[in-house]
Formats: structure tokens, sequence, C-alpha cells
């Protein structure tokens, strides 16, 4: 059965008669209990669907020596700090957020259960019992410009992001820069909806784009709407995000990020087993393999998927960083001096644009 | 601003308004006969489950919007039970019905959302729509079509039958309507019936029309912006598809803004995005300068019916 904000209290209700069972039973080999709350759901083939499959991943690996219940819809708000509560007391003893809008809900609730780990997806803020983890999708958006700008006609491609936050900033950022190193006078329009699930506003978004003469799209929100108009208006294509989209744009998807979280669910929940668990941010890429790059689409030739290949190696050997100098900001002053590789710190709180993008009004 | 360009932004208002216009022509004819159903959002999610299920699953569209106009139906005849049988409050039921509605749909969807479906193409050949101004008028799926017949069928039967006029008395008087031997309950079980029907068309529009897939709370409040549009077209059809479609073009310029280029981004996004309460406002003050429309609610509205003889 799947889980939701209302038929988890009955769940709730039924875990808590357990102990009546005898508590001494369940003493020995009491599994560590996971809790997962999810900002849609974990059938939008999408964002949420990849944290579901780290969930299922976990589960498999740890076995009987965990237990694992999710949330899913939960809005980035008030409720969050409610669902995050119903988890702790019915027993979670970790709990991931994976929203960024979930940050603030972690870290108040988080003060109250100081025996409960969290973890919170694509956060910044720790304390702590609060560590942060996330992976590095701009290092798959390096590779998915590279492919844009080998093939696109126009030179010019869109990106429909949800907020301006700096991990989609970094993603807008990171596919830019790849695809100038190809085509220097390529442009992206990123346009923001204020909503990271709203399909038929990502298609409307999607076709304002294309009939404005860009000829490929990326998308960071949860699903494959703007590529099912990509495949609709026969444009060159656009990218899956968080999943494989094929079946949704079986022409238009020129290849994919994948989200793999379960290596760092499984390596977490175990942490917290043995009590070694610390606070700190986890923030892998392609080289631990928690970033993938899916299937390349038929249309994409073998010699752009060998160039976006070698840039996928060259970020797995760590011979080449995308946020690498020289960087000059969208209005063309220099930002990052030649050699200088951008910091972690300075990804995370990024709010510029590169040359390149045409910024929002 | 090229002539392409401004028949695609045609186009493309044209697909967003397509379901807020069907959603509000039912809701006001539910509204005429004196009911408020505020579950419109709702009847549209289990109307676009329905709509993609059947799509999905026989791959023909029309038979998907019949059924998807049958299951609003069924979702509007729990509220009508609820209100107008035993005279539960319509507001409270109203957003019960949405709450029952979003979780159905999201229920009954599961397994659904990583499925592609097709849309429903134009009802004309291609050859018409060739030429710009041929895509303008021919280039639309018979869902368009139907929306502005209906926009007519709605202001014929309101002003020009007699069961329209007894459905008016019905919403403005109930007890006088009652007196003289109309089942008003009778009427407003059709309505409610009729408004259901029409939110189950315009939430098939989501999978079938605008982007090909199910997601859950796909219909993101458009079915609230219907319930709006009633009062701000004060309960008539043809400013309702006028609203309708402002509604939709402001929507659809925001994005067009933001995708920039030209003298569209002349208009900061920010205030395309603020034009619709900018809209509501200006129509709101008019209509309260005309001092007979703001009247025109029907004075039976919301309150439930119960005999007093």
């Amino acid at each position: 059965m799947t889980l939701n904000r209302r038929n988890l209290l009955k769940i709730g209700g039924a875990a808590a008669a357990l102990p009546l069972l005898g508590s001494k039973a369940f003493a020995q080999t009491e599994p560590l209990k996971v809790g997962f709350v999810l900002v849609g759901t974990i059938n939008d083939n999408g964002w949420n669907y990849g944290h579901n499959q780290g969930r299922l991943y976990l589960e498999e690996q740890l076995g009987d020596a965990v237990e694992t219940v999710y949330v899913e819809n939960v809005p980035e708000g008030p409720d969050c700090e409610r669902v995050l509560r119903e988890l702790a007391q019915q027993g979670c003893k970790l709990i991931f957020a994976t929203s960024f809008g979930f940050g603030d809900s972690v870290i108040k609730v988080a003060e109250q259960f100081p025996d409960i780990v969290f973890e919170h997806a694509t956060g910044y803020m720790r304390s702590a019992n609060v560590g942060t983890y996330n992976a590095r999708f701009h290092e798959g958006r390096a590779v998915c410009g590279t492919v844009a700008g080998h093939m696109s006609k126009t030179g010019k491609a869109g990106y429909i992001g949800s907020f301006p936050i700096p991990e989609v900033v970094m993603g807008i950022n990171a596919f830019v820069l790849a695809a100038r190193k190809v085509n220097p006078d390529f442009t992206i329009t990123p346009v923001y909806i204020s909503t990271w699930n709203d399909p038929a506003k990502e298609a409307d978004a999607a076709r304002a784009m294309i009939d404005q003469g860009i000829d490929v799209i990326a998308q960071h929100t949860d699903g494959p709407a703007a590529l099912q108009v990509a495949e609709e208006r026969g444009i060159v294509g656009g990218f899956g995000q968080g999943a494989d989209m094929s079946a949704f744009a079986p022409n238009a998807q020129l290849t994919s990020i994948i989200d793999n979280w379960g290596p760092h669910y499984a390596k977490t929940a175990q942490a917290v087993i043995d009590g070694t668990w610390e606070s700190k941010d986890s923030w892998p890429g392609l080289a631990e393999g928690e970033v993938e790059i899916g299937a390349y689409g038929p249309t994409v030739p073998e010699d752009v998927v060998a160039a976006a290949e070698a840039i996928k190696q060259g970020q797995i050997d760590g011979s080449f960083n995308i946020f690498t100098g020289p960087i000059n900001d969208h209005t063309g002053a220099e930002k990052v001096p030649a050699g200088v590789t951008l910091t972690d710190a300075e990804l995370l709180s990024m709010d510029w644009y590169v040359e390149g993008v045409i910024p929002p009004a | 601003m090229t002539l392409g360009l401004a028949i695609a932004i045609i186009v493309t208002v044209v697909g967003a308004s397509t379901p807020i216009l069907i959603a509000a022509l039912g809701e006001l004819v539910v509204e005429k006969s004196g009911v408020l159903n505020l579950g419109v959002e709702g009847m549209m999610l289990v109307g676009a489950i329905a709509g993609f299920v059947i799509v999905f699953t026989t791959g023909n569209h029309y038979l998907a919007i019949l059924l998807a106009a049958a299951a609003g139906v069924a979702a509007s005849m729990i509220f009508a039970f609820l209100t107008l049988s035993l005279s539960a409050n319509q507001t409270a039921t109203g957003l019960a019905l949405t709450i029952f509605g979003t979780g159905f749909s999201a229920l009954a969807g599961q397994g659904y959302s990583a499925r592609p479906v097709t849309l429903l193409g134009p009802l004309f050949p291609a050859e018409l729509a060739t030429h710009p101004v041929g895509r303008v008028l021919f280039g639309y799926s018979a869902l368009v079509y139907f929306s502005l017949i209906m926009v007519f069928v709605v202001w014929w039967f309101l002003k020009k039958t007699r069961a329209g006029l007894i459905l008016r008395a019905v919403g403005e008087n109930d007890q006088s309507a009652h007196s003289i031997g109309y089942s008003v309950i009778g009427v407003r079980y059709a309505a409610v019936a009729f408004g259901g029907a029409m939110a189950g068309i315009a939430g098939a529009c989501f999978p079938l029309l605008l982007t090909p897939q199910w997601a859950e709370r796909m219909t993101a409040g458009r079915g609230w912006i219907a319930v709006a549009l009633v009062v701000f077209a004060s309960w008539k059809p043809f400013r309702l598809l006028a609203g309708a479609y402002l509604f939709g073009l402001v929507m659809t310029m925001e994005l067009y803004a933001k995708a920039g280029g030209g003298p569209l981004s002349a208009i900061p996004a920010e205030l395309w995005a603020a034009m619709p309460y900018l809209a509501t406002v200006v129509v709101l003050v008019l209509i309260s300068i005309r001092r007979d429309a703001s009247s025109n609610a029907p004075a039976c509205l919301s309150r439930p019916f119960l005999p007093s003889n």
C-alpha cells in the first residue's frame, strides 16, 4: 500500500500498538525506522521517483535492519513541520527531507528531537543532528550542455526553472558554460514558473520558448512536460531530469540526468545503526555514481556522444571542472579568473548568471 | 512581433483558456440554479484521471471525453446528495469535494504517471490549417470548438428557453418556484450534474489537450480560477468567454514575456504576473459602478432549500 498523510496516521496508530505485543521480543532486532518526506509523488517519473528508488535500494541493501516509511505530496511550509513531527513521534530514528524548501522546518523540528537524525537534501543549513546531502547534478548538466552546443541549430536554448535558487542557477550556468565551449555564441533563456510541478504551465512555457526560436530545452522541474512539447514540435530536443524520460519523448530526449540516491541512503542508515553518523554535508557526483548519464537518444550522432562522454569522464577523473575560470558573468565582466575553480560554498550560494544567460526580466 | 509569433501565441492562449472556460460554464449554470459548488477543482481532477485512463487503455479520445464527463457527474452527485437531499452546507461540502477529488484521482492514478498518451488531434483536416489565418480558425481539437459552442448553448438555454427560465427562477426565488409546482431539488440536481459533466470534460482537457500525461494535481488550481471567473463575469456567459480568454492570455503572455525577445519583453514579467489581479480589481470596480450588475448574483445562491409549506 502506498503511504500518504492520511493513512500514515492509521499506520502510526498500528505501530503504536506494537509494543503491547511484548517489547522485549522486539528489542533485540528492532530495525532502524527511516522516514522520507517527499514534495511530490513517487510516480512523477522525476525527482521524487528518484528518491523513492533510493529508498527501495536502502531496503534491499540493509534488509531487516531497516524499515522505511514515506510521505508524499508534502507542501513546502508549515505542513512539512507537522509531517516531520509525526514521523519522529512514530519512531523514525532517521528522517530524510528531500526538497530545498523543507530546510527551515527540518532545523526547527530537529531541535525538538535531538535523538533523531535528520538529513536534508539540497539544503545548506546544518546542526548537531541535521546533515545535508545533495548530488552534483551540475556535472550532468555540463554533459547535457555539451550535447546541446553540438546539436542546436539556432544556438538558443531554453531552461524551465522552478525557482531561482542556487541549485537551479548552478544548473543553468553549468549547462551554458559547457555549450559555449562548443559554440561561443550559444545563449540560454531561463523561465521560472514558481512551482515544481504544474505540467500544463511547464508545457506552455516550453511552447513560449520554442515559438521564440529556441531549439533545445532543459528543465529543472519534476516532470516530462517540456520534453513532450519538444517531441510534439519536433525541435532538436531536450533532456530527462532526475530519471530517464524517453517514454515521453523517444526522439526528443537527447540524454538524461539520472539521480541515484540509493548508495547515500544505505551509507547514512548504516552509519546511524553503527552510531558513527555525524552532521556533515555530502555532495557526490558522477565520480561516485550518484549522478548518472542515461542513454543517448537516436538523433545524437556518434561524435557528439564521444564529446559528451569525454566531458563526463573528465569530471569523473577530476581533470575537468565546468566551474573553472575564466568565467564571465552575464554582463561580460570577469567573475572567475583563469585557473581558479569555484569552491563548493561559492556554488551553493550562486546567485549570478554566467555569460550566455539572458537573465529573466 | 512577427505574424508567426502572434499566431503561435493565439494558439497557446486558446489552449490555456479552454479548460477554464468549460469548467466555468458548468459552474455558471450551477450557480444560476442557486447552488454554489466549490468542488470544481476536485471534479476536474476526477475527469482528468478518468480521461487519461480511458485514452491510455482504449486510445479513443472521444470516449475518454465522454467518460470524463460521466466521472464528473458521478463526483458531482456526491455533492448533490449531501447538499440538496440532506441540506448540508454547500461551501463546506464543495471544499470537501475538492479534497476528495484530489485524493481519489491520486489513488486512481497510481501507476499511470509514467505512461505517455497522445493528444487529441485537430478536428479539421490539416490542409485547412496550413495558412496562418487558417491555423487560428481551424487548428484546434474538438474540445476547443466544444467550449465555444457551449458558450452560445448556455446563453441560449438560460435566456431563450422555458427550462432555462425555470432554472433561473429556482435560483432567484426557490420558494416561489416551489409554490407554483416546480421541483426545486430536481432542477438543482440537473444543474449540478451539468456542472459536474463540464468540470469532468475540463479536467480531461489536461491530458488530452495540454500535456499528454497524468500527474497528480495536474489542474494546479485552475478549478478555482473557473469559480472566480463566474463572479468576475457576473453570471453572464459571453462575459465568461471574455474573462476566460483574458485570464488565458495573461497566464500565457507572462511566459512569452519571460521567454524574452523583441517587443514582448518590454513589459516586465512581474507586471504580466500581476495582471490577473489588476484585471479583477478593474472589473469589480466597473461592475460596482453599474449598480444592476453587482446585484446580478442569484438571490438564492448557496442557500439550502427547505420548503416552507
